[in-house]
């Protein structure tokens, strides 16, 4: 099964974020030396998370570092290590540093790949403290500047050591040395180390627009001192700059030790550092998360309204300009044209924000169904038909949990163990479909799995023993719906899934505050389908909309097969009265929408007539309308609100002017016409 | 009919003309008065329910209570007028000649509505009251709205029914 795992990028990145975050507050929490086994478990989960996401997303920089992490935190979590403050604030600094990645590998930007490394060295160095100097978590800072500088100066490359020591007001003038950096980046390859130059002042007295600190640069590469020189053209009166050549310092300083760091620097570099880019990130995840607001469905019902109000409005408008000489009043014409326009494309978006598709539910499905089943030690596959089904907004978000109940049923007790599985001579791998779909007015979605089914005799003697009275001949969908009583399970032992007995009723009472039903169809040792069916509120269809006698109407597009204009040949009577209609080798039972909708005036002879040809339930009929007036989309309106329901009419739309326009309930009508016609 | 009021309050009625008769209705009922116009016809309706109006989104049925009442000529132009009630969440418009006053009444001036035989079906009737020498029909627009003649709204066994229909 192929899937494009770029919409699933978005999650990871959100899930990433949260989990990091969850990293933070545990190691926060770990931070008073209190060595809580379930906390570190947290954290050690949460980072194995992201580094299992992020493998499997081919984030590979994400997941190397935190596999580094994970480690560290393995091995405190089986005790082979302690605790302590500096570990802790390494580990802080890796969670910064993991969300660094993911902010790059979101962005498509480039993380400090030299900060990564270093504090990867230094996640390994307390991991073996051993083969490092001393106990402390906190690498020998000299350690790392061999590191850094070893990796840094091959002897002989060329390029430049820059030492760059702004001073503490930099800030003030909107300088960013990130930006040079960046800058210089592009000019060959980079290393930075940070360091702080002299005493940092008490955190009381902290000033955190200040720049305490100093970077030691190395730029490889050939560029000139004066393209070097011109990156710090802005800063050069605000800054102590050293610049020389890369390969003379290394004649001056053979050893690996070019960088002469003061052992408490290394420790504390790093704060100002992460500290400079935080608001960075900070700023551009809040810039993320403004994408989208919550707004109360309330205030876009009232939108909605207000919308129709004026294109009404606008309609009138329309229609008493029309008289207007056009040479005289052009611009009045052209800015009512204008508004027209604009009024349809406000319309056309406010309707819009009610409605999302039905992926944002089914998306979490995926992740789920593949954790269900390795827990469970099944192989199930899932597949999901018409994600892009629109549903109202407010249905949506609360089908969700429904649905996850169904879906959890499905993979616990409906799609048995590989064995079973292949022992009953079905794949080992069982298939679990989920499908959204509008029919006849109502959002049909389906939980589809090829299990075991369920089984008659099971429910009867578990409904007996629960005391429900039930006969031995009841129908199955009276047996199957005993699924739905309350306290009702089959499941012959509770798991930690599912089979606490709470569950399908409370899955029934949720859809039916929704206004909908549920529907379970079973096949013993072939499987369950079960199908929800719920009314539209609001929801939007793609809509053919033809012309019935002067009446418009709307037929859901997704019921319509073809439109053609039928040839006398064509059409042929049956019993003097029922009209069938012949669309290549198929005879179809054909209905006037003159007749169905008891339009007044006389239909058009059926062969000026246009025929579209309906399919519902697997069955066709030709609906006989005298014109075609185009597709467009439709929020369905439902009629019930404040009329009673009306034969054939699925509920009603407003069109451009206002006007009310009826929908046809495609299923409805071809059920009922088609049979009477048929019998 | 009406539980006794507090006597000092005169209930307001919305006074409008259907032919040559004058009705009232709970001013309390209306919600908006408009121009009639765009109804689009539902199949399968009686001839009073002339269709549907889109009213601010809002989809509702409009009953010109001059074909349900066979009283003046049943004749659209721009006078014509629809009131729109909102009676307990259930939106419907009203054709009516005319719109006259809002007329306020103290429950002693209503007289209650006298029993026309089976002809005329008189609960729909709230009472008669005097207003300037003119006769007006109070109408217990309510119970007319969701009684089963009318067929306005699904018959009471449906299960979308709202409370106060099984009520009425």
């Amino acid at each position: 099964m192929a899937i494009d795992l770029a919409r699933f990028h978005q999650a990871f990145f959100e899930e990433g974020f949260e989990r990091v975050d969850a990293m933070e507050q545990g190691l926060l929490q770990l931070e008073g030396g209190a060595n809580n086994a379930e906390t570190v478990n947290d954290i050690f989960r949460a980072a194995h998370s992201i580094k299992g996401g992020a493998a499997t997303f081919g984030f590979t920089a994400v997941a190397e570092f935190t596999h580094h992490v994970e480690t560290l935190l393995d091995s405190i979590r089986n005790g082979s290590r302690g605790v302590d403050d500096a570990l802790v604030s390494l580990l802080l600094r890796s969670s910064d540093q993991v969300r660094a990645l993911l902010t790059a590998a979101r962005d498509g930007g480039q993380a400090d790949a030299e900060l990564s490394a270093r504090l990867q060295h230094e996640l390994q160095q307390a991991l073996h403290p051993d083969s490092s100097d001393a106990d402390s978590a906190i690498p020998v800072p000299d350690e790392v500047s061999h590191a850094v500088a070893g990796s840094q100066a091959a002897p002989g490359e060329a390029g430049w050591r820059i030492r760059f020591a702004p001073h503490a007001d930099l800030f003030a003038s909107g300088n960013d040395p990130l930006r040079i950096f960046g800058a210089l980046a592009e000019l060959g390859r980079l290393d930075v180390v940070a360091r702080h130059p002299g005493d940092l002042p008490g955190f009381s007295s902290l000033d955190p627009v200040q720049c305490l600190t100093a970077w030691d640069l190395v730029l490889h590469g050939s560029s000139s001192l004066d393209s070097v020189r011109e990156m710090f053209a802005w800063v050069e009166d605000e800054c102590d700059l050293q610049i020389e050549p890369l390969r003379a310092a290394t004649v001056a300083e053979p050893s690996a030790k070019v960088v002469p760091i003061h052992a408490p620097a290394a420790a504390a570099s790093a704060a100002p550092a992460s500290a400079a880019t935080a608001p960075a990130n900070a700023a551009k995840s809040r810039a993320h998360a403004d994408s989208s607001i919550r707004v109360s469905t309330d205030k876009i019902d009232g939108l909605i309204n207000l919308v129709g109000e004026l294109v009404i409005t606008q309609a009138s408008l329309t229609q008493y300009t029309q008289g207007l000489d056009p040479l005289v009043h052009e611009r009045l014409l052209a800015a009512v044209q204008q508004l027209e326009h604009t009024a349809r494309l406000l319309q056309e978006s406010v309707m819009s924000t009610r409605m999302l598709p039905i992926d944002s539910v089914f998306s979490r499905f995926p992740r789920m169904v593949h954790d269900l089943a390795a827990r469970l030690d099944k192989q199930v596959k899932l597949q999901t038909i018409g994600e892009g089904t629109e549903l109202d907004k407010s249905v949506i978000e609360r089908i969700g949990d429904p649905l996850t109940h169904l879906v959890r049923n499905c993979i616990d007790h409906g799609i048995e163990s590989p064995q079973d599985r292949s022992a009953a001579g079905k794949p080992a791998h069982g298939t679990l479909t989920l499908t959204a779909a509008h029919q006849g007015g109502q959002i049909v979605i389906e939980v589809i799995d090829d299990g075991r089914g369920l089984s008659r005799s099971r429910i009867i003697a578990k409904a007996r023993s629960n005391g429900l009275a039930i006969s031995d001949n009841a129908s199955d969908a009276e047996v199957f719906n005993l699924i739905f009583a309350p306290g009702f399970s089959t499941a012959s032992e509770v798991t930690d899934v599912s089979g606490r007995g709470v569950g399908m009723d409370v899955v029934r009472r949720n859809i039916e505050q929704l206004g909908g039903e549920v529907e379970l169809k079973s096949v013993e040792g072939s499987g369950t389908t079960v199908r929800i069916r719920l009314p539209l509120t609001l929801a939007i269809i793609d809509g053919m909309f033809i012309d019935v006698g002067g009446e418009t109407f709307v037929v859901p597009l997704n019921g319509v097969i073809e439109s053609l204009q039928p040839l006398p040949e064509q059409i042929k009577r049956v019993a003097g009265q029922g009209m069938v209609l012949k669309v290549r080798d198929e005879y179809m039972p054909m209905i006037s929408a003159h007749d169905l909708y008891r339009v007044p005036g006389a239909a058009k002879p059926p062969h000026q007539a246009i025929a579209v040809v309906l399919e519902a339930e697997g069955c066709k009929l030709a609906l006989l309308v005298d014109e075609l007036i185009g597709q467009q989309q439709a929020v369905i309106k439902s009629l019930e609100a404040h009329y009673r329901r009306v034969f054939g009419v699925a509920g009603a739309t407003i069109l451009g002017d206002g006007r009310v326009a009826l929908i046809v309930d495609v299923t409805e009508v071809v059920r009922n016409c088609g049979r009477a016609l048929a019998a | 009919m009406k539980p006794q009021e507090i006597k000092q309050n005169p209930r307001e009625y919305l006074s409008f003309t259907l032919g040559d008769e004058e009705y009232g209705i709970d001013i309390l009922a209306v919600q908006e008065i408009r121009g009639y116009d765009a109804v689009t016809r539902v199949p399968d309706a009686p001839e009073y329910i002339k269709g549907l109006v889109n009213l601010r989104g809002t989809i509702a049925p409009v009953v010109d209570l001059r074909i349900r009442f066979k009283l003046g000529n049943a004749e659209y132009d721009h006078l014509t007028v629809m009131i729109v009630l909102n009676i307990g969440g259930r939106i419907v418009g009203i054709v009516v000649d005319s719109v006259c006053d809002v007329v306020p009444l103290l429950p002693e001036q209503i007289a209650p509505a006298p029993e026309f035989g089976a002809s005329f079906d008189s609960s729909y009737l709230q009472g008669l009251a005097n207003v300037n020498d003119r006769m007006l029909i109070l109408m217990d627009i309510d119970k007319l709205l969701h009684s089963a003649e009318l067929a306005l709204y699904a018959p009471a066994e449906s299960q979308d029914l709202p409370q106060m229909m099984a009520a009425a």
